[in-house]
């Protein structure tokens, strides 16, 4: 079974984001491994990208902190082959379709398996398009994480039928960010999944509380959280290890409540 | 050939979340690009409003002065608003009334495409709200208070490089949030499909009544056109329809900025590789990782890092050829035209006019080029009174 599959196996997986190389590399390095103790089952971690128009504002410009501190590619791997040998945590890139096609496809996949990536998220892939990375993730086994939006419809038993991994459920329209309430009817969304396939549905977009966080888990079997957390990094830079660790703890808590 | 491609370019690379709105769009554009009604009411309003045919001007001239190939102007700088951009917002904009949306949203760089768009909304009574980076609202001041005074709001976009692809961005993240009752109006023959081929079917007009003016004209075909190039909406309207008479040179000009061995241009087909980005796959100015590269351009409306995916496939066929033009010969080009054949040419078109100051004189009296005036300059003349250290009030 792979480690993604594991994360969701007998709990409410919590998956926790932060971008990559903001406000450093070391943080960020610190950061997974004190989100990894503090209760995150599953990290994504965000490859920031000069151009992120799925982003709302709290990412584009933890992404553009990152640019100019000179994130990179390569820098990226090499923090995660670090990481993957202190934690056996699911790691998953975010990233847009340009930086792995301008980084060359068979090189980024290649080095995923290297470093211990499971899985990657890239949002402007839509179903249409995902012959792109398809077949060479599926030659590397890394699962390639496909999206469901409020949108979606019908869309959404032709997307589930081959998705990999998880199925990320995006909870509202618009871009990323954090959202005082999800007006989207998710438990239906959930219900079309679930009849088509068995893979586990995370729910993000808009997630910053731990109630918010707890009646999500109630529907799915997992929530993402991104903005909340790159907004604490943003306060905090190099010093945000503490919080954010206090912070997934509370998400994490308001999972186990939601679900005694 | 799959959906939506031009050889391996075009598609449609774009959050899960916009495919409905995109969709959508697709069926009602297979519905209407055929549909008497919807054509008829087009054609009425490019003749009674934006004043089409535009004049094809022979450049007598111009002609003399360079001593080679007749020069002749197709005047897109004539039309109401004052550039080609009116032609595809017309039927965008119908096209979004007759799907039933009451509000377009669009971005815009030189300002021209949000004026026009501004225009159309106003025309047909739709909310419109532009987007343009902060960098763009400095550099074209008018034209922001040209759509204010139209009636739609401006964003300026502070994102970014704060000019044309991050008003794309913005404009992309804001169709994402609402699209029930908004249409995006792109405003060149970039973006996901159908977008690339909406805006060319909307500008194709140009060419086809530059062929039938010139066979009017001089019975036979030009050996050239020229045009320039930002995503690439007035060089496909001028192209199209001689893509299948390989006697007839195509000609695009992009934004050498400063010039090619700085990193100030936004010279796509010379520095620019194979990506995906806004929705397309096609050439981009990206570094090693594929971050978008901050190009530039004295010209805001050719200061776009990508090059729309059919301009991609006409350059690898070897069909259309692609040249640099530097600010320095937009500058001189911008002046030239306007002393010697008294037309102020927008900055943007004067990069097809600096090309065919080079390419007339090597060719001879006999031969012909006609030369797309994409639109008129006075948008630019306060940026360059201020380039040439003079100041006026705009
Ligand atoms: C006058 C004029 N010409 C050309 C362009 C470039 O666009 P395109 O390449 O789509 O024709 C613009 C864009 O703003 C423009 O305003």
């Amino acid at each position: 079974m792979s480690r993604i599959a594991k994360a969701f196996e007998d709990k409410k997986a919590f998956i926790a984001f932060v971008t990559g190389g903001d406000p450093d590399i070391e943080t960020t390095e610190q950061l997974i491994l004190a989100m990894s103790q503090s209760g995150a089952d599953l990290i994504e971690i965000g490859i920031p990208f000069s151009d992120p128009i799925a982003e709302g504002i709290v990412i584009q410009e933890a992404s553009k902190r990152a640019l100019e501190n000179g994130c990179t590619t390569d820098k990226l791997f090499e923090m995660v082959s670090r990481v993957r040998q202190r934690t056996s945590v699911p790691l998953l890139f975010m990233t847009y379709l340009n930086p792995i096609i301008g980084y060359g496809k068979e090189k980024f996949l290649s080095l995923c398996v290297d470093s211990g990536i499971d899985g990657i998220i890239v949002p402007d892939l839509p179903f249409e398009e995902k012959d792109e990375l398809a077949d060479i993730c599926k030659l590397n086994q890394i699962d390639l994480i496909t999206m469901i939006a409020p949108t979606s419809a019908e869309r959404i038993a032709i997307i589930t039928q081959e998705a990999t991994g998880f199925i990320y459920c995006v909870s509202s329209l618009g871009v990323t960010g954090v959202r005082s309430e999800i007006s989207t009817d998710i438990g239906n969304m959930i219900q079309q999944v679930r009849k088509v396939g068995n893979l586990p549905c995370a729910i993000g977009f808009g997630i910053s509380t731990p109630a918010q966080a707890g009646s999500m888990a109630l529907l799915a079997d997992g929530v993402i959280i991104g903005s909340a957390i790159v907004k604490i990094v943003a306060q905090y830079g190099k010093n945000s290890v503490e919080p954010v660790s206090e912070y997934v703890r509370s998400i994490k808590k308001g999972i186990t409540d939601a679900m005694i | 050939m799959k959906k939506g491609r031009f050889g391996i370019y075009g598609g449609q690379y774009i959050p899960e979340t916009l495919m409905k709105a995109i969709q959508e769009l697709e069926q009602a554009y297979e519905f209407y690009k055929d549909n008497v009604d919807f054509q008829k009411e087009l054609d009425t309003l490019l003749r009674n409003y934006a004043g089409r045919p535009s004049l094809l001007y022979f450049a007598e001239k111009m002609t003399n002065d360079l001593g080679g190939a007749q020069i002749y102007l197709k005047r897109e700088d004539l039309n109401h608003t004052g550039s080609h951009k009116i032609n595809n917002v017309l039927g965008q904009v119908l096209l979004a009334k007759r799907m039933g949306k009451t509000r377009v949203i669009a971005e815009t760089g030189a300002g021209q495409h949000g004026v026009a768009t501004a225009t159309a909304a106003a025309l047909m009574d739709m909310e419109c709200e532009i987007f343009m980076g902060e960098e763009d609202t400095k550099r074209q001041a008018l034209n922001v208070f040209r759509m204010q005074l139209l009636g739609a709001k401006v964003h300026p976009v502070t994102s970014g490089t704060m000019t044309l692809k991050d008003a794309v961005n913005e404009t992309m993240r804001e169709w994402t949030t609402r699209m029930d009752d908004t249409l995006y109006v792109l405003g060149s023959v970039m973006g996901p499909h159908p977008f690339p081929i909406i805006v060319r079917d909307f500008q194709k007009v140009i060419g086809k009544e530059i062929k039938e003016q010139m066979l009017e004209a001089k019975g036979k075909l030009p050996d050239a056109i020229i045009a320039c190039v930002g995503g690439g909406s007035n060089s496909i309207g001028s192209f199209y329809q001689f893509i299948d008479n390989p006697e007839v040179k195509l000609i695009g000009c992009e934004a050498a900025g400063l010039g090619l061995d700085t990193p100030q241009n936004a010279a796509t087909i010379a520095t620019g590789k194979i990506g995906v980005f806004h929705g397309m796959k096609s050439y981009f100015c990206q570094d090693q990782y594929g971050q978008i590269a901050p190009v530039y351009s004295i010209s805001a409306g050719l200061d776009y890092p990508g090059i729309g995916p059919e301009h991609a496939q006409l350059f690898e066929r070897g069909r259309a050829q692609y040249y640099p033009i530097t600010d320095a010969e937009a500058l001189d080009a911008f002046a030239y035209l306007s002393r010697i054949e008294g037309i102020i040419p927008a900055i943007e078109s004067a990069h097809a006019i600096g090309y065919a100051k080079k390419l007339a004189p090597t060719m001879d009296s006999k031969q012909i080029i006609v030369v797309t005036l994409s639109g008129r300059g006075d948008k630019d003349v306060a940026a360059i009174a201020r380039y040439m250290g003079v100041e006026i009030y705009e």
